[in-house]
């Protein structure tokens, strides 16, 4: 058995003796050829119903493991069951310790409960319905918690950790500098470009510059830079607190008495805060100077008459708009991220399924927002 | 385990065997020419201190650490000098117990355990349900935690299970590191029993990487000792014991290790004198 690797597949003998039959077993019993056990093993049972008696010989078996040894007591069950009694020989006495220690047992489960089709998908939709509004309860709730947290240390401001929330800024919003400017810049350019195609019809090529103006300081600038921040900050700061969660250091952090909102969650939310204005306002810049280059090439439009047009075109609040939604899609951005991030279990997938919620609802809150405001700033003519 | 039953002269037949064995970290050497066999049919203890490499001698031969140099052979191949498909067929003969069981958190045991069996396609969905649970009964779980996820489990159950998942295609060789970490005395005796036992009807070879003196002393045949990266003893207990090298004379005569000896009497020192008091 030891260093023979020269495998054979398991094989049976059957002959006639006396009252029954007597099937000598050769050949490896091993997992490695389990499809060839079970049939050989159905033949057995096939031939020997109608026999009272059937003999197993194990004298030639090489290899056994211990899904051959199920094989033949599983055999030996399903005979025993149909009247015929088996007897086993010849076993090595390792085969047999092997043979005992994989006795047969039922393990078939208990069948599931039967269930209908309508009410599953009633309770599927109740079930929904009623996680849906939890998520929002719960929303509120930690929303709470959070500006609990922030006035106890507006209050005790030597508690609030500086570092932390300047590492924070660096990373989420410094480091996300090149990324913003650039997409920002090439949203810029297309529309600008899309701008003086259409326009160009109407002979009000110049008209592109109020488009860019307009669409990119109140709406684009800031959304885009939001489902970016969204992607990329979010899903980090989801990802980070649940693998905390996960390796128990936030209930470590409880048992200390510190509040894991207070050190965790608020210098990432509030650097967010921070800054995702930044960022919207270098996004703007970007798109502007995008839509200038294009207009410049594409629409013959020099900058300084690109500049003046614009200066007619926009006014203060056109900017402001833009970004005075900016610190609600952060705060918005953070909560459900850190939310999400403690809301991880045990596994490894549901990490995963954690941070791509944290995504998605974020990406989906922002345009909420975004639409929520559009309502606002045209109820208050800003 | 048939090979047992030939000659007494005949030496038993080297399953591992790790020669001039380099592995290193940046500038730091963890092996520093290290030498070790591993026979057949036995259950080998490998000790040695925290931050040693004894995990690490255990993953170099997995080849999940990349080796500086030396040679590794298992069931008499090296393992260099294999061809991807041979090495795939060599691994399935070989079954690992993680230390922190590292079953598949997205997985229930029972997949989990079915995991390596899926490999081969030629095994029916009914005889695999049926060895799982029958692994899952050979380690000692109840079969309500087939269907249950590695989160739910018990640190004892986590063990368990990742042993039933080493164990799912009746492997020869099967290492474990630190099986009996984190598990309660009476959990932590128990496991050893399961291992004797397995060891026994399956004819395991076992490569036993532990902290614990009691499985030491309860399971294995032969102890090897890690130290300053080379092994400094191989042997059963009694040559452990007689070893002279301050590390081995701490761990096995120290408080815990003259314990179970039962050597331990009065531990006041005698020639303890206060250090001098320096001016």
């Amino acid at each position: 058995m030891a260093t023979n690797t020269a495998a054979a597949g398991p094989q049976v003998a059957p002959e006639r003796s006396g009252a029954g039959m007597r099937f000598a077993l050769a050949g490896d019993w091993t997992i490695l050829f389990a499809a060839q056990m079970e049939r050989e093993t159905e033949r057995i049972i096939d031939r020997s119903k109608i026999a009272g008696l059937a003999v197993f010989d194990l004298r030639n078996v090489a290899r056994l493991d211990t899904a051959g040894a199920w094989v033949i007591n599983r055999t030996r069950h399903a005979l025993a069951h149909a009247g015929v009694s088996v007897v086993i020989e010849k076993a090595s006495p390792e085969h047999a310790k092997l043979i005992d220690e994989a006795q047969y047992r039922d393990f078939t489960q208990a069948p599931r409960p039967k269930t209908f089709l309508v009410v599953d998908i009633l309770a599927d939709v109740g079930r929904s319905l009623y996680l849906g509004l939890r998520e929002f309860y719960l929303g509120v709730a930690f929303l709470g918690e959070f500006i609990e947290a922030l006035l106890r240390v507006a209050l005790a401001p030597q508690r609030f950790r500086l570092t932390s929330l300047v590492y924070h800024i660096e990373s989420v919003g410094f480091r996300s500098i090149p990324i913003i400017a650039l997409i920002n810049l090439l949203v810029g350019a297309i529309v600008a470009q899309q701008g003086i195609f259409q326009l160009l019809r109407f002979g009000a090529t110049s008209y592109t510059v109020d488009l860019i103006g307009i669409l990119v300081l109140r709406e684009m600038g800031v959304l885009l830079t939001s489902i970016m921040i969204a992607g990329r900050s979010g899903s980090a700061i989801t990802a980070e607190i649940g693998s905390m969660k996960m390796r128990e250091e936030i209930d470590a952090l409880r048992v200390m008495g510190l509040s894991p909102i207070e050190i965790l969650i608020l210098p990432r939310v509030l650097a967010l805060i921070v800054s995702l204005p930044l960022l919207t306002f270098l996004a703007d810049m970007a798109a502007l100077f995008g839509g200038l280059l294009v207009s410049w090439s594409y629409g013959g439009i020099s900058p300084a008459a690109f500049l003046s047009l614009l200066q007619n075109a926009i006014g203060r609040n056109t900017f402001f708009v833009g970004l005075i939604k900016a610190p609600f899609m952060a705060l918005v951005i953070g909560l459900i991220a850190a939310m999400d991030g403690l809301a991880t279990a045990g596994s490894a997938e549901s990490l995963g399924r954690q941070v791509t919620s944290s995504v998605v609802k974020s990406i989906f809150m922002v345009i909420v927002i975004d639409g929520l405001f559009a309502i606002f700033f045209a109820a208050i003519h800003y | 385990m048939s090979a047992l039953g030939d000659t007494e002269t005949q030496p038993p037949e080297v399953i591992i065997s790790v020669r001039d064995l380099v592995v290193g970290f940046g500038e730091h050497l963890v092996m520093r020419g290290l030498d070790l066999d591993v026979y057949r049919g036995e259950v080998l203890g490998f000790v040695g201190g925290s931050g040693q490499g004894k995990s690490v001698l255990m993953r170099t031969i997995l080849g999940l650490v990349k080796k500086r140099s030396g040679l590794i052979k298992v069931f008499g191949e090296n393992l260099d000098a294999m061809e991807p498909r041979a090495r795939r067929e060599l691994e399935r003969r070989w079954g690992v117990l993680f230390q922190n069981g590292a079953l598949f958190s997205g997985l229930t045991v029972k997949q989990n355990i079915q995991m390596p069996m899926r490999e081969r396609r030629d095994i029916s969905p009914r005889l695999m349900d049926e060895l799982a649970m029958l692994k899952i009964e050979l380690v000692g779980l109840k079969p309500d935690a087939a269907d249950k996820f590695p989160s739910e489990l018990s640190g004892g159950m986590v063990k368990r299970a990742a042993l039933a998942r080493a164990l799912a295609l009746d492997p020869e060789l099967v290492f474990l590191d630190e099986p009996t970490s984190g598990l309660d005395p009476i959990g932590a005796a128990d496991f050893d029993e399961l291992i004797a036992t397995l060891q026994q009807t399956l004819g395991l070879t076992v490569f036993m990487v532990t902290h614990d003196l009691d499985s030491l002393y309860s399971i294995c045949d032969r102890v090897a000792a890690l130290a300053e990266g080379r092994v400094i003893a191989a042997g059963d207990m009694d040559t452990m014991l007689a070893s002279d090298h301050p590390w081995l004379r701490a761990y096995f005569h120290g408080i815990r290790g003259s314990r179970l000896t039962g050597a331990l009497g009065d531990s006041r020192d005698e020639t303890w004198k206060p250090a001098p008091i320096s001016r």
